[in-house]
């Protein structure tokens, strides 16, 4: 099975990169372009079979080093 | 007094902190490698600067999870004194020692540079020498200092006079122009609630000799000499 984790800083914390990709796709001329947000995308390769533990493990890893609640939020699928 | 001075991989002010602490004030400094599991004989840690573990998927995450850092909880939850400098600060913020987190610079440029610093309280283990109306002129070196927190931790920080630091200008105003990463409220440095463990981003080690062009950082070191000392005597008493 594969995890396959997206991050992302949370709404209320500044995005610098998000706000610098935005206004350079709108320097560059395409047009409509809103809030951009810059995260991170994060695959494990895990051996178990029970899809339910594996899930709970992820989501338990999420929680305490692969992403950090203060400041980021994560989603997350198991395939 | 006994120092412990952390050493992570890419750690890379340690070898300055032993030097001013050991050199410069007359105490001893020992360095701890991060695979120790034990802190031994010390009053107080010290948790340096540098790119422990790369910053890699952030900063101090990875670092967080060394066995010394385990040996560090233990020794703060028991109320041993912590100070983190830079990424000992991000380290500490990781490891839920402080509160908030250390985020991207708001300019997203490398920031190195000094800058003056204010203590906005004389009431804690780490800035009870500082003059309230002297701002200290410090370096910072840091790509990810920003201090982030939600509403709700920043009150309590306020509440409990957390905020042990903030940037300002050359006469102590908290403006914009002064603040070099965007931190909220201008924080460059806060405590726990226990008021036992603190961090900084700027480096008080780079500036604690005139050699240095300034000798302002030691105030901080002399502050927590000073605490050490008072903890000492009462347990002797």
């Amino acid at each position: 099975m594969k995890a396959k984790i997206i991050i992302t800083p949370k709404k209320a914390v500044l995005d610098p990169q998000g706000k610098t990709v935005q206004n350079t796709l709108a320097h560059m001329g395409y047009s409509g372009v809103g809030a951009v947000h810059v995260g991170k995308y994060i695959e494990v390769e895990l051996s178990g079979t029970d899809k339910e533990a594996v899930r709970k493990q992820i989501d338990d890893a999420c929680r305490k080093i692969l992403s950090n609640p203060v400041i980021e939020d994560y989603r997350f699928e198991i395939e | 007094m006994n120092f412990a001075v952390l050493q992570f991989p890419a750690s890379n002010c340690d070898q300055d902190a032993v030097h001013v602490l050991q050199n410069v004030l007359g105490h001893s400094a020992r360095l701890l490698w991060h695979k120790e599991t034990t802190l031994g004989n010390v009053d107080a840690v010290l948790v340096p600067g540098g790119f422990s573990y790369g910053d890699y998927l952030r900063t101090g995450a990875i670092a967080r999870f060394s066995p010394v850092m385990q040996a560090v909880k233990q020794f703060a939850d028991n109320g041993g004194h912590v100070l983190g400098i830079c990424n000992g600060f991000q380290i500490l913020c990781e490891a839920h020692l402080l509160p908030g987190a250390l985020v991207r610079n708001r300019s997203l440029q490398f920031r190195c540079e000094t800058v003056h610093l204010k203590a906005a309280t004389t009431d804690s283990p780490f800035t009870n020498k500082i003059p309230a109306d002297k701002p200290l002129r410090v370096p910072i070196a840091h790509g990810e200092g920003c201090y982030f927190a939600d509403d709700e931790t920043l009150q309590k920080l306020q509440a409990n006079r957390q905020i042990l630091w903030q940037y300002c200008d050359a006469s102590g105003a908290l403006t914009d122009a002064a603040n070099p990463n965007g931190s909220l409220l201008n924080i460059a440095g806060v405590c726990n609630e226990g008021r036992n463990v603190a961090g900084l981003m700027p480096h008080p080690e780079r500036a604690s000799e005139p050699l240095l062009g300034s000798a302002d950082g030691r105030l901080i070191f002399e502050s927590l000499i000073h605490a050490l000392q008072q903890r000492a005597s009462v347990k002797a008493a």
